[in-house]
């Protein structure tokens, strides 16, 4: 089942620019974006937060058998970022060589297409990453 | 709290059914589950239904008051159930409060999943949903995906190698080899398990469990009543739940799933006894690390050591601790919704001394494990037989 | 006060395809095309690339490089032949991407391979006219190339993204010229997946033309000859045309050598003579003028009278074209008719 049209439209912003949140409290970051702070819950003072987008690999897979409508990418690297500030968030790495991706390689974020099922259908775009351009 | 028991249990064949409908199926299961509680079905006073996704798979939601219709228990509540690949679990859970605190004595708890009236490609998107839909799903992650990324973490942390989470799949066909439920009757190497296709590096196609269609059903008794009218009762000593972050970047570690280590020290507590007293378990082994995962969340090995142990045969048949006697899902089958029910049925069976060809000796206390999507949800319980 | 470009980015994909990898599987003679397009390899997009994806890397890199906050960007046109959607703006994903959303003014434009310079020309017409702080104009292309056709070898992918301000500007615009005829040469209806051409026709009557009447019409408006410019950009379909259109015009071969890209990652069409700017800021000095012309199929050109400033060695780019293009992959042509939708799914 493809994602509704308003949903995906909702965290256009977000997905685009790699924007979560940030606890002033705490100074803990969350992406995708809380809006309570888990650790201090209402007593933290919670602000929107642009992600530099920069991190490093803390784990990957490569998919070779893909859900409907990612079939064409296969295979793709899928992974677990841990972003320079501290948050994780699972994301695709592309531009790169399944077989050599490391765990602990540094990546930057990238802008790509996420989601095109259908030519008469929506695009979606957003984040992936890709090993630092030196 | 009132005691419970569990005076019957049933299940149908888990396989690829072509000829069976998600009603029958559940009728077939429940039937055989009245049966096996001696008796004759006007005496439930209350049903709960899991069942994952058959809104995705069949187009037909509302499926707890399907099942009371189908089994001809109109007017008596039904409910469903859903927590993923836990609602099973979660039915049983809630029939068991039900009990438990006075409101019913009589309660039926059943789990079903039809898979393969959809297209594998469908059933395996359906399952996604299990995650998280907007920050995981959306990204290309499949389930196989999600459970990869955890055992790489668990290979560089721990040093748990292939071979080590292949030895949990080879086991676990070999023990199907007893149980003319499971859906896989071959046995396997662990070298069929490293040479099969890669589906989500490290795990290929051999560590995953397979998509069946099943159904199973207990009958659940308050204690008081379970003893008056039957001798093959078995009593629940234990009932607990946890929850942890839906998507799997959100946890706080890769290589365990708190949620079962919360439920498990809850459980164990409940039950008053420590990991050493479970004589037989099964676990939600989704995928070869899950299992490996799991026996070390369940504190039946240390953490890390959970492979070195599969490889070592200390959860085959004739180990120390049995692990998925029923080959568990990834050889008996893994009907989404209904394999938190399967288990309890394996346990049961355990406990009455009714597992044959599989038997562990002397099983006083058996433990169920069941997880929902990559560790959000965890049910865990303990039964145990009477002295 | 002087008004001009205040930063720039440029974004290419990294996978690469030999035209010889290509003559293999068509049973040309590599020798023959590399000599007669003066080009050797040309880059292909990844696939999950296309000239939204470029546009939005390009014009982030633009952004960091002019050191500005993107909300001051008041006006945005991507141009494109290849735009994502025949009916749903470049231009808003890419404004979205950078935070220039909401308050500008944004659209698409079509004009084949100068549509990115028609764009750069409508933001700097804002900026004079007042009505903006700062303004983008991106030109960004994933053409497709008939499989067998000539224009299989060159039809690359890339995009490039310039910024124009007056506040720290790094190169003004001193001029702007524009030559416009109604020349069939190349074009695309809306349904058809390659462009048709006009074979031979598209030279003289084609890019020749135009080109010329746009670099002589600036120059003429400007009151300069070829030897008043210490660079000039033409717009590069393959590595034989811009040369003899230079040759033509009085230029010498030095004066173009720094902003002919296309030979190394192909004709990146709507970014191509945005590209070679690039490539030529990326050496300038202060005090170097510039003359650009760019040629669009259909046809016109658009043209530049540019003048480098000192602010150029404050600003540090981070990615000069030269650099940005050596990192490369090269891809077969299976897994480039793959990445190019060529496979009937």
């Amino acid at each position: 089942m493809k994602p509704g049209l308003p949903l995906l439209w909702r965290k256009t912003r977000e997905r685009y620019n790699l924007i979560g949140t940030k606890c002033e409290t705490c100074g803990t970051y969350y992406i995708p974006e809380r809006k309570i702070c888990a650790k201090c819950r209402r007593k933290g003072k919670v602000a929107p937060y642009t992600f530099s987008g920069r991190g490093k690999i803390y784990s990957y897979t490569v998919i070779r058998v893909a859900p409907e409508d990612y079939e064409f990418f296969v295979p793709y690297v899928l992974a677990i970022i841990q972003l320079e500030e501290g948050a994780y968030i699972t994301g695709q790495v592309v531009d790169v060589n399944p077989e050599s991706v490391q765990i602990g390689q540094e990546v930057e974020m990238v802008f790509r297409k996420i989601h095109d099922d259908h030519p008469e259908g929506l695009i979606t775009y957003g984040y992936k990453f890709r090993p630092i351009l030196k | 709290m009132r005691k419970v028991a569990v005076v019957g249990v049933g299940m149908s064949k888990f396989g690829e059914l072509w000829d069976v409908s998600l009603r029958d199926l559940v009728v077939q299961a429940g039937v055989e589950a009245i049966k096996d509680a001696h008796l004759e079905g006007s005496e439930i006073q209350a049903l709960y239904g899991g069942t994952m996704a058959s809104g995705r798979l069949v187009g037909q939601e509302h499926v707890a008051a399907l099942i009371a219709d189908a089994m001809g228990l109109n007017p008596i509540p039904a409910t469903r159930v859903e927590g993923a690949c836990a609602s099973g679990g979660l039915a049983f859970r809630n029939a068991y409060f039900a009990i438990a605190s006075g409101a019913y004595n009589v309660v039926v708890a059943g789990g079903v999943e039809k898979m393969t009236d959809a297209t594998t490609a469908e059933a395996v998107t359906a399952l996604g949903g299990a995650g998280d839909q907007e920050w995981e799903l959306l990204h290309g992650a499949t389930f196989p995906g999600l459970y990869a990324l955890m055992a790489r973490r668990h290979m560089i942390e721990y040093g748990t190698t292939e071979e080590m989470m292949a030895a949990a799949a080879a086991k676990n066909h070999h023990n199907a080899t007893f149980n003319k439920y499971a859906q896989f009757k071959e046995k396997i190497t662990i070298e069929d398990v490293l040479k099969s296709k890669k589906v989500a590096d490290p795990l290929k196609v051999l560590d995953c469990s397979p998509i069946t269609d099943g159904a199973a059903v207990a009958v659940l008794m308050d204690l008081e009543t379970a003893k008056k009218h039957t001798d093959n009762y078995v009593e629940i000593v234990a009932s607990a739940q946890a929850s942890d972050t839906l998507a799997l970047h959100d946890r706080k570690s890769l290589t365990e799933l708190r949620a079962a280590q919360v439920a498990a020290k809850e459980a164990y507590k409940q039950a008053g006894i420590t990991p050493e007293d479970i004589d037989v378990a099964e676990v939600h082994d989704c995928f070869t690390i899950a299992e490996i995962m799991a026996i070390e969340d369940l504190g039946f090995f240390p953490k890390g050591k959970g492979g070195q142990a599969t490889l070592d045969g200390e959860t085959a048949l004739n180990g120390r601790i049995p692990i998925n006697t029923s080959g568990g899902l990834k050889a008996c089958g893994h009907p989404v919704g209904a394999t938190g029910i399967k288990q309890i049925v394996e346990i049961t069976w355990q406990l009455r001394g009714q597992a044959e060809g599989r038997q562990v000796k002397d099983a006083q206390y058996g433990l169920t494990h069941n997880v929902g999507g990559s560790g959000a949800t965890c049910v865990v319980h303990i039964l145990k037989k009477p002295n | 006060m002087s008004l001009g470009i205040v930063g720039y980015g440029v974004d290419v994909p990294i996978y690469r395809i030999k035209a010889a990898e290509i003559a293999r599987v068509w049973g040309e003679e590599e020798a023959r095309i590399v000599h007669g397009l003066g080009l050797s390899e040309k880059s292909v997009p990844a696939l999950d690339q296309d000239a939204a994806t470029l546009a939005v890397e390009a014009a982030r890199r633009a952004v960091k490089h002019a050191g500005i906050d993107p909300s001051l960007i008041n006006s945005l046109f991507v141009g494109s032949e290849s735009h994502p959607y025949a009916v749903k703006p470049t231009a808003t994903i890419v404004a979205e991407a950078i935070g220039a959303a909401p308050v500008l003014f944004a659209a698409d434009h079509e004009f084949a391979c100068k549509a990115g310079t028609a764009g750069l020309i409508n933001s700097y017409a804002l900026l004079k006219a007042g009505e903006i702080e700062y303004g983008m104009g991106i030109g960004a292309d994933t053409s497709q190339g008939r499989p067998g056709d000539a224009l299989e070898y060159s039809a690359g992918a890339g995009a490039a993204a310039f910024l124009v301000g007056k506040k720290d500007v790094i190169a003004e615009i001193q001029g702007i010229y524009s030559y416009t005829t109604d020349t069939p040469d190349f074009w695309r209806r809306e349904h058809a997946i390659y462009p048709s051409h006009g074979g031979r026709f598209t030279g003289v009557p084609g890019y020749f033309k135009h080109v010329q009447g746009g670099a002589k019409g600036m120059m003429e408006k400007m009151g300069t000859r070829p030897s008043d410019y210490k660079y000039a950009v033409f717009h590069q379909p393959n590595g034989k045309f811009p040369r003899a259109v230079a040759k033509q015009l009085g230029f010498t071969p030095e004066q173009i050598e720094s902003g002919l890209i296309t030979p190394l990652i192909g004709n990146t069409y709507s970014a191509a003579s945005l590209i070679g700017l690039a490539a030529t800021l990326d050496v300038a000095k202060p005090g170097d003028r510039i003359l650009v012309t760019s040629f669009g199929s259909g046809a016109g050109s658009d043209a530049f009278d540019i003048l480098v400033t000192d602010k150029i060695l404050e600003k540090n780019n981070k990615y000069p074209v030269r650099e940005l293009i050596k990192q490369k992959v090269y891809i077969d042509y299976g897994t480039y008719a793959k990445h190019r939708k060529k496979l009937i799914m």
